[in-house]
């Protein structure tokens, strides 16, 4: 068991298929094979190593055009990302905001689009998990049961105290730092590593949310402080986006592949492209349909179980595409909820200027590359954000400092004419100074946000496309409002000069859904079969020997970014499939 | 990205022609819908340890004399470290806005018809090119381009502020400009000391 050259090579037949190598796959796949199944990993795109492909060190310099963001590699040229907005030949269908036509989703600012929707999608094993922030929010008590505490959105079938175990021992796998706060809804792990030192900027503007009330903590990153088998902790150097050789900046192609494949019960196969699971007379799913990008042939390798975690849209999309006469409208689908009930973190910034940070001392500040505070949302918060009009929270975290310089590197608010040893001057002087907050925030589930299959286009494959509605709340766009306003406080808190005036109506600014990449919420789960796609331990209500391994399962969407949730729930759903598959509780094809 | 399926193919000389004669208009067209598809582009997995630009480069060699020029100008050798020549700055812009994507070429159309009016701008007032007259007859012109003034001297300005911050980025992004601004950083540690007493104290935070 290990890699597959090609896919003749794979067995005909496996415990367990896993679609996607991700947060979602590679947990499901080391829980599977760790518990004694044979399981078979596709993964759409192609086989990637970051302990050889990482550009470790390099400078902008390195790079072509100093690594600038362009429309072939969107988060500049050093991300390790393979895909993107835009996967040549796979489109989906978004609509345009002024026209209100269908169009391609496109290469886009996220901020500056058109687009009502925008779809990030990676094309190489691990998937998102090799460039993604590693912010490793637990959710809290209340982000389970939204609806109880304050009448909107949806409660989960399940409770933290359910889940509190699962994110226990995923901690362990994955290593984050963070400190134990006691803060009721931001719940502490005993499993923290040592978390880094803040940096100047961060104290001063630590200080100066105190001033508001507003409490700045330690952040939670999935960065090694402290070795960890196999991974060497973080060097506090180099960007943590552009992948990690060492294994500190957990990826799921360092810290949870090569664990699994350790166990001699993992096949993995790349370059293959689910289209549908497929069932047995008695609708019990026996396999999935795959199209071989090596061969250019479709496959059909067989299954006991099936698991999705091809990211929560992709995942929704082989469910749709999965119809029979049993299942017409999708496998998954006959509550009528598949695709429905989609969300995505909302994302202000504020950028601004302290005077206190020009002409520093000389000193590196590079750290993990990532924020080293945060602040969580708090009583104060909740207060005034409650009388605007928006019922939900958010996190805050800080950027600036003295970062590896790049392309648009400020030369100062004298800029304008500015050339020769003069203009040097100033760019010492000023580098380091200008600072943002920023803040990633809950989005209330509304019944105008969904995907569903596009009626007419194909991608190369000719597997149908999605294509996505998309509408913000005002709760949203009030909590946006007040993200502006609060970063501007906590900036001239901190003795700086925010860069504009705080919107008074952030309509205008709304990200297109989806641009944060925190898809949610189209396969949930529900107490009840009428109510979701899959029941409380992301088994589909149709189909129970398939499960939903991503954040497609969740119900709410919270402040606290998906990934570790993804891989505690994954664990949880693969462990309860592996006994129930052993006990005959969850029936499985002959 | 790559343009709508019934729109006609143009050629790489004609679309950049089209760019630089219509740089009024650059702003306002969708440039992507007649970005030069025949130009080799980074894809979107490109070996990121090797530094491979595929596509050729645009300017003259009057056009990068110009740039050079110019460049030593906006970031001359100094106390803080070598001009912007000495680290290959005139073969970034080249490569910059040679690419063949929507954001250089509109830099590009920005950029060349700047060159050729510096050139004209030094040819009427000193009888020689940009590159070639003395350097205080260079600076001399530059001054009078960032005083604000004519309509005429808001193009020669807006140029100016263009080619000045690609070529400070592209400076400050190299090891040498590192040194010149100041940035320490990527170096491994085993620890993360965070700021030293000195910074704290600038901070007022002890």
């Amino acid at each position: 068991m290990a890699f597959l050259q090609t896919s003749k090579t794979r067995a005909a037949r496996y415990d367990v298929v896993v679609i996607g190598s991700g947060a979602a796959g590679g947990m499901a796949a080391l829980t599977l094979a760790k518990a004694g199944a044979k399981v078979l990993m596709l993964e759409a795109g192609r086989k990637y190593d970051p302990v050889t492909e990482t550009p470790m060190f390099q400078t902008n310099a390195d790079a072509p055009l100093r690594g600038a963001n362009t429309p072939d590699k969107p988060y500049g040229f050093f991300d390790a990302t393979i895909g993107g907005w835009v996967v040549k030949d796979e489109p989906y269908t978004v609509k345009n905001k002024v026209s209100g036509a269908w169009q391609d989703g496109t290469f886009a600012k996220r901020d500056a689009t058109d687009q009502n929707f925008m779809w990030w999608r990676s094309r190489m094993l691990g998937g998102r998990t090799n460039h993604w922030g590693r912010v490793s929010l637990r959710m809290g008590p209340d982000d389970f049961k939204p609806r109880s505490t304050d009448g909107l959105g949806f409660d989960w079938p399940i409770s933290y105290e359910e889940i509190a175990p699962y994110y226990d021992r995923t901690d362990q796998i994955v290593g984050i730092f963070g400190s134990k706060e006691g803060i009721r809804n931001d719940p502490d792990s005993d499993f923290f590593l040592p978390a880094p030192k803040p940096r100047g900027y961060e104290l001063l503007m630590q200080r100066g949310a105190k001033k508001l009330g507003i409490p700045v903590i330690p952040a939670r990153i999935a960065v090694l402080t402290k070795p960890m088998p196999g991974r060497a902790p973080c060097f506090y150097a180099t960007p943590c986006s552009r992948g990690c050789s060492i294994g500190a900046a957990f990826q799921s192609t360092t810290s949870l592949i090569p664990y699994a494949l350790e166990t001699g019960n993992l096949d993995i196969l790349t370059n293959a492209m689910v289209r549908e699971v497929t069932l047995d007379a008695q609708g019990r799913a026996n396999g999935v349909h795959f199209f071989d990008k090596a061969s250019g042939q479709e496959e059909h390798v067989l299954a006991r179980a099936v698991v999705l975690g091809a990211s929560a849209c992709e995942s929704a999309r082989i469910l749709f595409n999965s119809r029979s006469a049993r299942f017409p409208q999708g496998l998954g689908n006959s509550s009528g909820h598949l695709g429905r009930w989609l969300t995505d973190s909302t994302a202000g910034e504020m950028s601004g200027q302290i005077p206190a940070l020009e002409n520093m001392p000389l000193h590196n500040e590079d750290g993990v590359s990532f924020q080293h505070l945060y602040a969580p949302w708090s009583e104060a918060q909740a207060k005034s954000a409650k009388a605007m009009g928006s019922p939900r929270g958010y996190y805050t975290s800080f950027g600036g400092g003295r970062k590896m310089p790049g392309l648009s590197v400020s030369l100062g608010p004298n800029a304008g004419g500015l050339f020769g040893t003069k203009l040097k001057e100033e760019a010492r002087r000023y580098y380091g100074s200008f600072v943002s907050a920023s803040g990633r925030g809950e989005m209330v589930p509304n019944d105008k946000c969904y995907a569903e299959l596009d009626p007419e286009k194909k991608d190369r494959f000719g597997i149908p496309v999605l294509r996505f509605h998309w509408k913000w709340n005002d709760y949203e766009i009030r909590q946006v409002e007040h993200m502006q306003q609060t970063f501007a406080e906590i900036i001239e808190a901190s003795g700086g000069k925010a860069s504009r005036q705080p919107l008074k109506d952030a309509s205008g600014v709304m990200t297109a859904g989806g641009s944060v990449n925190h898809e949610m919420g189209v396969t949930r789960m529900s107490a009840k079969p009428e109510d979701g796609v899959t029941n409380s331990f992301s088994q589909v209500w149709d189909c129970p020997n398939v499960v939903v391994a991503d954040a497609g399962v969740f119900v709410s969407s919270p402040y606290k970014n998906p990934t570790l949730t993804i891989m505690a729930l994954a664990m949880r759903a693969c462990e309860k499939l592996q006994a129930g598959m052993k006990d005959g509780s969850i029936p499985v094809p002959a | 990205m790559d343009g709508s399926p019934t729109s006609l193919p143009l050629s790489r000389r004609d679309a950049l022609r089209r760019i630089v004669a219509a740089s009024a208009l650059a702003a306002a067209l969708d440039i992507t819908a007649f970005a030069a598809e025949d130009i080799a582009r980074i894809g979107d997995d490109p070996n990121l340890l090797a530094k491979e630009i595929p596509w050729p480069r645009l300017l003259t060699a009057e056009e990068k004399r110009i740039v050079t020029a110019l460049g030593d100008l906006i970031i001359p050798a100094d106390q803080y470290g070598p001009a912007a020549s000495a680290v290959g700055i005139p073969d970034f812009i080249d490569e910059w806005v040679s690419a063949p994507y929507p954001e250089q070429q509109k830099d590009l159309s920005v950029i060349r018809p700047g060159l050729a009016w510096i050139d004209a701008e030094a040819r009427t007032r000193f009888g020689k090119g940009f590159a070639e007259v003395d350097p205080t007859q260079q600076t001399a012109l530059l001054e009078d381009i960032v005083k604000s003034g004519s309509p005429a001297n808001k193009a020669a300005y807006s140029f100016f502020k263009l080619i000045r911050d690609r070529v400070a980025g592209g400076y400050f992004s190299t090891p040498e400009g590192w040194k010149a601004i100041g940035y320490t950083g990527n170096v491994p540690s085993t620890e993360f000391a965070g700021p030293p007493p000195e910074v704290l104290q600038h901070l007022g935070l002890v």
